[in-house]
């Protein structure tokens, strides 16, 4: 029995489908006034990302996306927004720089004409790079096995970048102490311990 | 696979002007942060399009430590946000001008 619908014409509207998800969350994260419109918009564009991935047989990416960008850096920034209580109006009746929203509007018309024109040809120049081959694999044993043996002094370091962000963020974010005096408001938190 | 390498790189060029435009005209700081997020998130399209393209892993190899690196950058970042905001209660980055000659 055929199937009904082709599986290239399957791959055509998937990924027709995904890229309208993403471009509407793209255009909804910079129109939306409200930041957490902004927030959730940005959701809606990591999922067709991700869907992407999947379609492009990246599934350990598409999973790792959907559960760092949507699980843990969308919420992160849920939690400031609320935090902070930010989740007001953005005032745009008052433009300090004149005309520097269509200047912005045009130069990214202009970058975005540059970069179809210039790469509209060769996309690619075929060289082949040093990290192995994408084969016929699952896609996580062949990241993993490229990722532990030639990529594995990266993934050590990024170890240690992770540990400085929690440091950083630790530091940053904790209140000055109280107990030091009456003007640590205007202290630099940073250098407040 | 019908739909050519080019359609997704195509895609991933606009997605990073978005992301640049809405970098240029937003003032609250966590929308520009959400915007530089964008612009990655289209770096990340157009590494594992060439890693499909090319039958290479190394694309996926860096998509990995983009999305590392970006874990990062918004703990940090909010951070700095978070310390900002809790001296000046606003949300624009128009009122950061101390530096302004």
């Amino acid at each position: 029995m055929a199937p009904v619908l082709a599986a290239t014409t399957v791959d055509a509207l998937v990924f027709v489908a995904a890229a309208a998800i993403v471009l509407a969350g793209a255009a909804g994260v910079i129109f939306s006034r409200n930041p957490v419109h902004s927030a959730l918009m940005l959701v809606m564009t990591l999922f067709g990302i991700a869907v992407l991935f999947v379609e492009q047989q990246a599934n350990f990416l598409a999973a790792v996306q959907v559960i760092v960008y949507a699980g843990a850096i969308v919420v992160l920034f849920l939690f400031v927004i609320m935090l902070l209580g930010v989740d007001r109006s953005e005032v745009v009746e008052r433009e300090p720089l004149r005309g520097q929203r269509p200047a912005a509007f045009a130069l990214g018309v202009i970058a975005l004409a540059e970069i179809l024109l210039l790469a509209r040809t060769h996309w690619t120049t075929g060289a082949k790079g040093v990290a192995g081959a994408r084969g016929t694999d699952p896609d996580v044993e062949v990241l993993a096995r490229s990722l532990f043996t030639r990529y594995v002094l990266g993934f050590e370091i990024t170890s240690l970048l992770l540990v400085i962000a929690i440091v950083g963020a630790v530091v940053l974010a904790r209140r000055p102490d109280r107990t030091l005096g009456a003007d640590e408001d205007d202290s630099d938190p940073v250098h407040a311990s | 696979m019908s739909v050519s390498p080019a359609w997704y790189l195509t895609l991933g060029a606009i997605l990073f002007t978005m992301g640049a435009i809405g970098l240029l005209i937003r003032r609250n700081v966590l929308v520009m942060f959400m915007c530089i997020e964008l612009m990655l998130n289209a770096v990340n399209l157009t590494f594992v399009t060439f890693a499909r393209d090319l039958g290479d892993i190394g694309g996926q190899v860096a998509v990995f430590f983009v999305l590392v690196v970006a874990a990062a950058e918004v703990v940090v970042g909010l951070g700095i946000i978070v310390s900002i905001f809790r001296r000046r209660e606003s949300a624009t980055a128009d009122d950061l001008h101390l530096m302004k000659g």
